[in-house]
Formats: structure tokens, C-alpha cells, sequence
């Protein structure tokens, strides 16, 4: 009964309540939300590249390596000459090994040459692999297969023409040798999306006539260039798979210990885990944020009670003389604060979700942050228990000036 | 009883002492034949559960709850009270009909009612589970003439049957003629003033 009497009464205010239950949803699906974009992000990361093993490239950090090589942010300070390349291709370890070459760019784009196995090897978000929009992979040299963010911004297709820049940001185009879209890979989510990918040997090829870095003064024809022997001499990284997971460490420690140059391994979970640990300190600070706004509700739903205890002290008068002592109007309010905030948080909940479910396919689109849609986890079943006591120790403060209050005036309301 | 008393003549005071909300610094008070003195201030609230209906001068209802709800709420603080009231339902409406208030009043919220039900319904609640006592602080003066009357008729009818005496207090000499006893409380306390 006592419960029911305790509805009837947020219901006789349920403007006020309901302004104080709508703060306490919002604040839930704020912080809740937070905390999925934070997970999620944090997945997606994660799951930026998988199935390779090792990155290989010139010894400089392996953060840097990581997002040069597979972000493509930044540049490498230094090449893999060809030979080590295939020194390590010849390991016995070693399953496969992709090869890529950076360093020139399709308006605000990077480029990226590689080689056909590219596209079987690389995977995302636990082991996917790449898929085709339209069109096909590379099978001529100039064929150029594009990302799903380059197709959108540009909007090209299959067919269309590319000419590439000469390094980045870089007036210089290479337009005496225009590459074709052949293929779009579908939306991954990961850098994939803005690279524009071409063979191996057209990076070569565009650069014939290119001598440190300038053009020089004769140009040699396509059909010239075809007939060349296009094997590169240097490239910027490469992505390895082992025949085995126990293979890798040795695999890593003998690249590590090359002699003929100085290269680096690391293995890209370790990599981005280091990265994440610069770039999550941004995620503490939302998280921070979004919790000091479920406290800001909290306190406005004290102060409503606050507000609430002078037009009510004729009610607990009413309390008092039906024999209810001082503690159970203490208790009442109490528990009058817990179903707000309970109400509160499972409005909250719902609104999550509701949201989620409608925004999902919007932000998988234009972030590529797929947000997956669970039953509520323990921790965020804890994260509403928090809530409920929370508004349970705020209430105290005005469950105790009544208590005082209907001590004070028994059954008698002197105002 | 009916206690006559001007406002600031210490009558609410009395009213809280008898119903054990506060205590008495000096002398004792004893209500039923129970001594409030030595109960602590949860078995006073318990006391005042069981054995005294109270009845308001006006605002006597929960606005929100509705009437049946109003009615039974002494009883939630009082088991044995809850046992001799029967089936709070049945119970319910069967003092509902006698105080003649509608027959849907059960199911209406409180707030829903005119003053004068609302005052009916007060006495209701005050007469479920047959407390003993009924307290009640100027039940009347937020009526009218002519239903003071009619008002005062079902209180002492129903408190006849429950066999509860009722404790009255009230400025207004002229409900006097009502009751079997009359105190007016100046005349105690000037009483009391000159043996001091």
C-alpha cells in the first residue's frame, strides 16, 4: 500500500516529477551512451586490422610505424630496400607477406601500391575480409581499386579516371600516366575506406621518369613502360602472416636483429593497444563528463524534493496522526527518490536503445563505428543499481529535514 | 466530551499530548487506561495507530489516494486494529454507506470529493477497526451551518455503534448542546493559574 501511495503521490505532481524522471533518463542515456560509443570505438579500433601478424618497416617507434603503415598518418622516415623484403619473404616462418608502398596521393587521399594478395589478406573487425562494391580488383597496371570514402567524396566510379599526385599535398601530377577505377570496396570502417589502392609495380611505373624526386626531361611511353621490368626497388612496409602464432616472436626478434638494415616488427595488437593508451585519455574525460551529468540530475531531483517538503508537510501531518513515526516519512521519501531514479534510469534505458536502433545504420555510415546492440551488460546493470542508491544518499538530505520537520510539527502544521 | 477552548488556549497542544506526539514535561497522560508516560516514542506512534481516530479541522485526506486507501491507512500502522476492522473492503463500504457518502466513493480519489464528504470520509477512517477514542479538532468549522448539524448526527451515530467515546475540541460554545460533557479549558487553566 505504502508503494502505491508513493506512485499516487509522483503522480498528483507529475509535472515536476516528470521533468525530474526525464533530467535522470537523459543523464542514464547520455552516460550509457558514452560508454557504448566508448566500447565501441574502442572495438572498432581494435579490430582495424586483423589476421596479420607482423608489420614490418624502417626502425623508427611502432606507434609510428602503425599509423603510417596501416592509418596512414604520417610518413615513414625511412624505405625497406627490396632486397630485405625478400630476405624475409624467404623465412621459413614467414606464410605470406604483403608489401606496401606509400607516398603519393589522389587529391586528399593517399595512394597506396601493393599487390593483388592485398586484398585476400587483409582483414578487419575479427577476420573479415574485404569486399567489392563494384568492379573487381587489380589485374591491369594501371587499374586503381578505391575506398568507399574516396568513391562518396569524389564521386567517382568503375571506369572513371584517376590521375595521382606526386607525393602529398603536391602539385605535381603524374598525369602522363592516368590510372581507371577497376573496383570500390564496400564501406570497412577502417583507413581503407580513403586509400586509393594500386599495383605494386605501377608505383614504379608512374615514377620512371622520376629521378630523387623531380621529373626529368624525357618521357618515356605507356607502351614502353609496359614492357619494363617494373620490380621495385624499395618499399615502405610490409604486412607478414606466420605459418604458426608461436612462430611469430622468433620471426619478430630476427627482423628486429636484421643486420643489413635497421626494421622493425610489431605486431599490431600490441601497437594499437599502445596507441589507444594516448588516444584514450580523451575517452576518461567524456566518461568523466557524462557521469558529472547523471550527479547534476541527482541534485536537481534533491533540490525538487527540497521544494517538495514545505506544500507536503500537511500530508505527513496526515501520516504522523495515522500513527506512521518520524522514520517512516523519512523512509518514504526515500523510497519515493529510489522510483525516480529507477523509473528515471529505465526511461533511460529505453531511450538508449531506441536511439541506438535508429542512429545505428547512420553511424556505421558515416563513422564506421558499428555499435552493437546487447542486452545490457553487468556493468551497466550496475551503473543503474549506482544510480538508484545514488538518488537514495541524495534524498537523505530532505528525507531528514522531514523527518525533523514532522517531529517538529506532529500533528499540528504551523507555517 | 466537548472541550471549549479559544485559539492559543493550549487545545491542539492537548490534542497532541493525548495522542502522544509530544510528551508531558510534568504530571502524566493516560488515554484508554494506558499511561503514555513510560512508552517510548515508536510504541506512542504505535499507540496512536490502535487506539484514536483523528479527525482534522480540514485537508484530513491523502488528495492523490483514493478514498478507500485514505480509510485504510490507519491500519497499516496497526495490526491488531487492522484484525478487528474484518474485511477492509466490506468494511470500507459499509461505513461509507452510513456516512452517506455515493456509492462509488471507494474508488474516487480523495481529492475528487466536496468538503463535507471529505469530512465524512475523515470519520470513517477514524472509526475503522473501532478504536476507543476519536479525536477530533473542529471538525466542523469548515462547514457550513445546516451540515455541522447533519455532520455532527452521523459522527456520534456511528461512534454510538463502534461504542468509541469522542473528544471534541471547538471555540464554538453553541455545539455544547451535542455532548454529555462539556470542559471549557479557560476554566482550567485559570484554575490552575490561581492555585499557582
Amino acid at each position: 500500500m505504502i508503494l502505491r501511495l508513493a506512485f499516487g503521490s509522483l503522480l498528483a505532481r507529475a509535472l515536476t516529477v516528470g521533468m525530474t524522471i526525464l533530467a535522470i533518463a537523459l543523464s542514464v542515456t547520455l552516460f550509457m551512451g558514452v560508454e557504448k560509443v566508448r566500447t565501441g570505438a574502442r572495438a572498432s579500433f581494435a579490430d582495424t586490422i586483423s589476421g596479420t601478424d607482423l608489420i614490418v618497416g624502417a626502425r623508427s617507434g611502432s606507434v609510428q610505424l602503425l599509423l603510417y603503415s596501416v592509418f596512414r598518418i604520417g610518413n615513414a622516415t625511412n624505405n625497406v630496400s627490396w632486397q630485405s623484403y625478400q630476405d624475409i619473404a624467404a623465412r621459413p616462418e614467414v606464410d605470406w607477406i604483403v608489401p606496401i608502398s606509400l607516398g603519393d596521393s589522389h587529391r586528399q587521399f593517399r595512394v597506396m601500391g601493393t599487390t593483388p594478395e592485398f586484398f585476400d589478406r587483409y582483414q578487419y573487425r575479427g577476420g573479415r575480409a574485404l569486399d567489392f562494391a563494384s568492379g573487381h580488383g587489380l589485374s591491369d597496371l594501371y587499374d586503381a581499386v578505391i575506398g568507399a570514402d574516396v568513391a562518396a567524396t569524389l564521386g567517382y566510379r568503375v571506369g572513371d579516371p584517376i590521375v595521382v599526385s606526386h607525393g602529398i599535398a603536391s602539385f605535381t601530377q603524374h598525369e602522363d600516366q592516368p590510372f581507371r577505377v577497376a573496383g570500390i570496396i564496400a564501406k570497412t570502417g577502417t583507413p581503407v575506406d580513403r586509400t586509393v589502392i594500386v599495383g605494386l609495380n605501377a608505383i614504379e611505373a608512374i615514377h620512371v621518369d622520376w629521378q630523387s624526386g623531380a621529373m626529368t626531361r624525357n618521357t618515356t611511353p605507356v607502351e614502353a613502360i609496359r614492357e619494363m621490368d617494373l620490380t621495385p626497388t624499395a618499399i615502405t612496409a610490409a604486412l607478414v602472416g606466420t605459418k604458426s602464432r608461436l612462430q611469430i616472436f622468433g620471426l619478430q626478434r630476427w627482423v628486429n636483429e636484421y643486420a643489413e638494415e635497421p626494421l622493425l616488427a610489431v605486431m599490431p595488437g600490441v601497437a594499437l593497444q599502445e596507441l589507444w593508451q594516448i588516444v584514450g585519455v580523451a575517452e576518461s574525460a567524456l566518461i568523466a563528463v557524462s557521469g558529472m551529468v547523471v550527479v547534476t540530475a541527482l541534485l536537481g531531483m534533491t533540490a525538487m524534493i527540497f521544494a517538495s517538503l514545505n506544500e507536503r508537510r500537511r500530508e505527513m501531518a496526515i501520516w504522523r496522526a495515522m500513527g506512521a513515526s518520524p522514520v517512516t516519512i523519512l523512509s518514504m521519501l526515500v523510497l519515493e527518490a529510489m522510483l525516480m531514479a529507477a523509473i528515471g534510469a529505465c526511461l533511460g534505458i529505453v531511450l538508449l536503445y531506441g536511439g541506438l536502433a535508429l542512429a545505428r545504420p547512420y553511424i556505421d555510415a558515416a563513422f564506421g563505428l558499428w555499435l552493437p546492440i546487447e542486452p545490457p551488460t553487468t556493468q551497466e546493470a550496475l551503473v543503474l543499481f549506482g544510480v538508484v542508491v545514488a538518488a537514495a544518499v541524495a534524498s537523505l538530505l530532505p528525507a531528514l529535514r522531514a523527518y525533523r520537520l514532522s517531529l517538529a510539527d506532529g500533528m499540528v502544521v504551523r507555517i | 466530551m466537548l472541550l471549549l477552548g479559544e485559539s492559543g488556549s493550549g487545545k491542539s497542544t492537548l490534542l497532541s499530548l493525548i495522542c502522544g506526539i509530544i510528551t508531558a514535561r510534568s504530571g502524566t497522560v493516560a488515554v484508554a487506561g494506558h499511561d503514555l508516560g513510560p512508552l517510548r516514542a515508536g510504541q506512542r506512534d504505535r499507540f496512536r495507530a490502535e487506539q484514536i481516530g483523528v479527525i482534522f479541522q480540514q485537508f484530513n485526506l491523502l488528495p492523490y489516494a483514493s478514498v478507500a486507501d485514505n480509510i485504510a491507512l490507519p491500519l497499516r500502522f496497526a495490526p491488531s486494529r487492522r484484525k478487528r476492522a474484518g474485511d477492509i473492503p466490506a468494511t470500507t463500504t459499509t461505513l461509507c454507506r452510513d456516512l452517506g457518502l455515493p456509492e462509488d466513493a471507494p474508488h474516487l480519489k480523495a481529492g475528487q470529493l466536496s468538503v463535507g464528504q471529505q469530512q465524512r470520509v475523515a470519520v470513517a477512517r477514524a472509526l475503522i477497526g473501532h478504536p476507543p477514542l476519536i479525536v477530533a479538532d473542529e471538525p466542523t468549522s469548515a462547514l457550513d451551518a445546516a451540515t455541522q448539524e447533519s455532520f455532527l448526527k452521523l459522527m456520534f451515530n456511528q461512534a454510538r455503534q463502534s461504542h468509541a467515546s469522542v473528544l471534541m475540541v471547538s471555540h464554538d460554545a453553541r455545539l455544547a448542546t451535542h455532548f454529555d460533557r462539556v470542559i471549557d479549558l479557560s476554566d482550567i487553566v485559570t484554575t490552575q493559574r490561581s492555585a499557582a
